[in-house]
């Protein structure tokens, strides 16, 4: 063989091994499949739940209606839809970073709650600056006190080993007495009010509503392009850059990661505070483009169904997007039914458990769909099953 | 029992695993099947055992066709498996494991544990298994858990043993007793099927071989009447060299040094006693000794996966004692972990990311904060092809590689770079004999161009066959050196020191 064949060899060889595999199709059932079924199969367990509970069927029938209407069925449903989507996309990006890690924080309310606070702060303290610097300042110091707080976690896990579970678990609770404590600060309560209740955000450092040229009501506003953003930065940072290299390296195995010189008690912090920061950017968002003040309890538990929200959008960037716009969706759509049929909303948080419970259990999935599915795992002939 | 597989083929979607094959296997005989990593011998005795079911061909027990639908029916049958990777509960205790499933039942159905615990132990007896069978499984070492996997096999009354790669994770101590183990299962009428890729394993305990490549059987026969190198060839498919071919060392100046190196474990208790040692550029030096006395300490120490408590490390002249994994790395030490599975891979990443894993900073890979996947993937592409590693495509994940191959990446991450010194610790563990011969050059390749290499292996032959000079570790502390030039070393001599006859003498400098 002259060199030049062997050269030709070499070439051809390098081709097949660079030709993009296309995804298998069982990535596809496990990240499009499984939680597709999932959600249906929710669906029809909370309206069985509804039948158990002596709801008559024409209701029934009628919650569905609303649900459907009030999540997607107009202009009004969408802006509530992408609005409640917005903070439980933030956080949940956040969250799904933290799993990639191999970190399990449950942190996000508290981090949300004080991400939050900050920006509140910022915004009337600031008063007079500009809204091109306003806006992004206070948004900026909301992300960062969020993953100040979020830190800590990191930090006590990097020195002492402490588990993230539990140390973020306390770190909510503190940070729900932190904000009751510090809304009847004269310094941050509103003047005149005796409830703890904060000053206002200033238009300067409000989102700005993308709708209200249409209809004054509709809430919808510019922090759709902040989630947006951060969906790409995240998609980015977890599989384009260095870090996220490390960060991922680190979740699926610490061991390899170590090995590898990739420095363990750094990566946990880094990816707690990025967590943190995503948090604290969704209640950022949360006060400049809805609330525009911090009452007690103004996270609403965002923080933990964003939790959901990254589970069912399997800590992939995309995924998570399209699962909060579904959750959100829930919520518009459960507040409508709760108008419409008088059907409790209490039933939505049952049916994103559940959605949670069958995505955690795809074999229950594909027991109930084997239709859905190419063949079962084990490789066994079929028909034998 | 005899059994016969008759004109077996199984395919994987496009893969072959089986192709029309042929076996019998008989009572009181131990058959080996002997096969590259993929050869599909695992795929073969699973249809066997009926987990899978054969697409084409017929399995005959004692002449009476049989069709087998589940793993139960082989049980049934009297066909036990033991898996190449085990399936107990780790917090279980051996007898619960033994039992479960087949738990015999007292009044209202309970379990009855203490019927359960005599029939271990009867099995326990006449096998001379000597487990515990109230230890929990998770504080077994794997050797034992094995025999609870055999014990299991054999409560469930089987009369065909299929062990998969029994010897795989066994230490050479361990193998010596599964091979006793086994023979008394022989000699109680049992057929055996043995599965492996040791050659010398096959020659020592079988009774008859049967080799299989890509699928098919390409050699059978008395293994009393062939050589490893005809038994070696029928399974590569090429004759294949055992001895490493080398030059004369020339050493140069020392490499790496260390210099009283003491390490203490979580518990305050010295691993590394007083260690000094050297591996000087151009030369490969190999750490011999029982597993557990320290030569995996003395490759963290030198890696830098965990501190030292005292003592100095210089490598190429400059103190290294206390630098990072990463500092060391980028000063050009390679270092191919001893459990791949653990530390040396990710087996969720792909080929590619895997290729890059502890270098994937460097400035070539780089565009800004960003890596450049597409630069990653053709560098692996073509590492693929310098250390032909098999895969169909670098965008695969690492677990799909077989573990021969698996290692082989591994070896070319760390050696397709500019290196002073080779850490290479097990490197030859579970990978086939082909993979072996290769990756043996490339170590020599590293040493001739200069390297320092450090070769830690439980395989003494291993140690004995690349290794200019040897070092014996025992208990923490280097015990004994030995100059090996034209492999002049004693391998009695070195074993006991390995044993530690050589204690109280001193350490050798
Ligand atoms: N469940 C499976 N699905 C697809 N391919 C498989 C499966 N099991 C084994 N294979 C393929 O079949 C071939 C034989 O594998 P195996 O029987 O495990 O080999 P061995 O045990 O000899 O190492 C390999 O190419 C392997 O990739
Ligand atoms: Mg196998």
């Amino acid at each position: 063989m002259t060199e030049r064949d062997d050269l030709k060899g070499v070439n051809e060889r390098m081709r097949a091994l660079l030709a993009r595999t296309t995804h298998g199709r069982d990535d596809f059932e496990d990240l499009v499949i499984v939680p597709l079924f999932a959600v249906v199969v929710a669906l029809i367990c909370g309206a069985l739940i509804m039948l158990a509970t002596a709801v008559d069927l024409p209701t029934i029938g009628r919650s569905f209606v609303a649900l459907a209407v009030g999540s997607v069925g107009s202009l009004s449903a969408w802006s509530e839809t992408l609005t409640s989507a917005i903070p439980l996309v933030l956080a949940g990006l956040g969250l799904g970073l933290g799993f990639r890690a191999g970190l399990f924080n449950i942190g996000a309310e508290g981090q949300l709650l004080m991400g939050g606070l900050a920006a509140v702060m910022a915004g009337f303290a600031l008063e007079g600056l500009p809204m091109v610097i306003h806006l992004p300042l206070t948004l900026l110091i909301g992300a960062s006190v969020g993953a100040a707080y979020a830190a800590i976690a990191g930090i006590l896990k990097a020195t002492t080993g402490a588990h993230e579970v539990i140390s973020t678990i306390m770190l909510n609770l503190i940070s729900f007495e932190l904000l009751n404590w510090l809304l009847r600060q004269p310094w941050v309560q509103r003047e005149g009010r005796s409830d703890p209740i904060s000053k206002s955000v200033p238009d300067t450092a409000a989102l700005p509503k993308l709708l209200d040229f249409i209809d004054p009501n509709l809430r919808l506003h510019a922090g759709l392009f902040v989630m947006l953003v951060a969906v790409f930065i995240v998609w980015w940072l977890l599989f384009r850059s260095k870090l996220g290299f490390a960060f991922r390296a680190s979740g699926e195995n610490p061991s390899a990661a170590n090995y590898a010189g990739m420095r363990a008690p750094l990566i946990i912090v880094l990816a707690m505070a990025t967590a943190g920061a995503l948090a604290g950017l969704a209640g950022a968002n949360q006060i400049t483009g809805v609330l525009g003040r911090a009452s007690p309890g103004f996270s609403a538990g965002i923080g933990f169904d964003a939790i959901a929200v990254a589970l069912l959008g399997r800590s992939h960037p995309v995924g998570i997007l399209f699962a909060g716009i579904l959750f959100g969706g829930l919520e518009a759509g459960g507040r409508q039914m709760q108008v419409d049929a008088g059907v409790s909303i209490d039933l939505i948080s049952i049916i994103q458990a559940l959605i949670i419970v069958f995505i955690a259990a795809p074999l229950l999935v594909r027991a109930i769909f084997p239709w859905g599915f190419r063949r079962p795992r084990n490789g066994k002939k079929g028909g034998a099953a | 029992m005899d059994v016969e597989l008759r004109g077996i083929t199984k395919r994987f979607g496009s893969v072959v695993a089986n192709d029309n094959v042929n076996l019998t296997i008989r009572g009181g005989e131990v058959l080996g099947l002997l096969g590259e990593n993929g050869a599909g011998k695992s795929t073969l005795m699973n249809m066997l055992s009926g987990l899978y079911a054969p697409d084409e061909g017929e399995i005959l027990i004692d002449g009476k066709q049989v069709a087998f639908d589940g793993p139960s029916d082989g049980i049934e049958a009297g066909i036990g498996m033991v898996h190449q990777h085990f399936m107990l509960v780790p917090v279980f205790t051996v007898a619960e494991n033994v039992v479960l499933g087949v738990e015999p039942t007292g009044q209202l159905g309970s379990i009855d544990m203490k019927r359960a615990r005599r029939q271990v132990a009867e099995i326990n007896e006449k096998y001379g298994l000597h487990v515990p069978p109230d230890a929990l499984i998770e504080d077994l070492p794997v050797g034992i858990q094995q025999r609870v996997e055999i014990l299991k096999v054999l409560f469930r009354s089987a009369d065909v043993l299929i062990l998969d790669e029994p010897t795989a994770v066994l230490t050479p101590q361990e193998v010596r007793e599964f091979f006793g183990i086994v023979s008394m299962l022989k000699e109680a009428g049992k057929a055996i099927v043995f599965i492996t890729h040791k050659l010398h394993e096959i020659l020592e305990i079988s009774d008859r071989v049967s080799v299989l490549r890509q699928g098919r059987i390409t050699g059978e026969g008395d293994p009393k009447s062939l050589t490893e190198a005809d038994l070696a060839e029928m399974m590569v498919g090429r004759p294949v060299s055992f001895t490493v071919d080398k030059t004369v060392a020339d050493p140069g100046r020392p490499m790496i040094e260390m210099d009283k190196v003491t390490m203490l474990d979580e518990t305050g208790e010295k691993v590394l006693d007083r260690v000094s040692m050297s591996v000087r550029a151009g030369e490969v030096v190999g750490v011999a000794g029982v597993q557990g006395n320290g030569q995996t300490e003395l490759v963290e120490a030198l890696s830098g996966i965990e501190k030292i408590a005292s003592g100095k490390i210089i490598f190429d002249g400059e103190d290294i004692s206390h630098a990072t994994v990463r500092e060391r790395h980028s000063l050009g030490m390679a270092h191919i972990p001893e459990d791949r599975h653990k530390s040396g891979m990710v087996e969720s990443f792909t080929i590619a990311e895997n290729m890059v894993l502890n270098n994937y900073y460097a400035p070539e890979y780089s565009k800004g904060w960003a890596i450049d996947w597409q630069k990653v993937a053709e560098t692996a592409a073509r590492f693929c092809i310098d250390f032909d590693v098999r895969t169909p495509s670098v965008f695969l994940p690492g677990r799909s590689l077989s573990g021969g191959n698996q290692q082989k990446m591994v070896v070319a991450r760390e050696l397709e770079r500019e290196t002073k010194l080779v850490i290479a610790s097990q490197p030859t563990r579970g990978v086939d004999v082909g993979s072996i011969e290769y990756i043996h050059e490339r170590l020599i390749a590293s040493r001739d161009e200069g390297d320092g290499v450090l070769i830690v292996s439980s395989e003494l032959d291993e140690i004995m066959g690349l290794s200019d000079r040897i070092y014996v570790m025992y208990d923490g502390r280097i015990v004994a050196e030995f100059d090996n030039t034209g492999g002049k070393a004693d391998r009695n001599t070195i074993g006991l020191a390995m044993a530690g006859a050589h204690e109280g003498e001193g350490a050798a400098a």
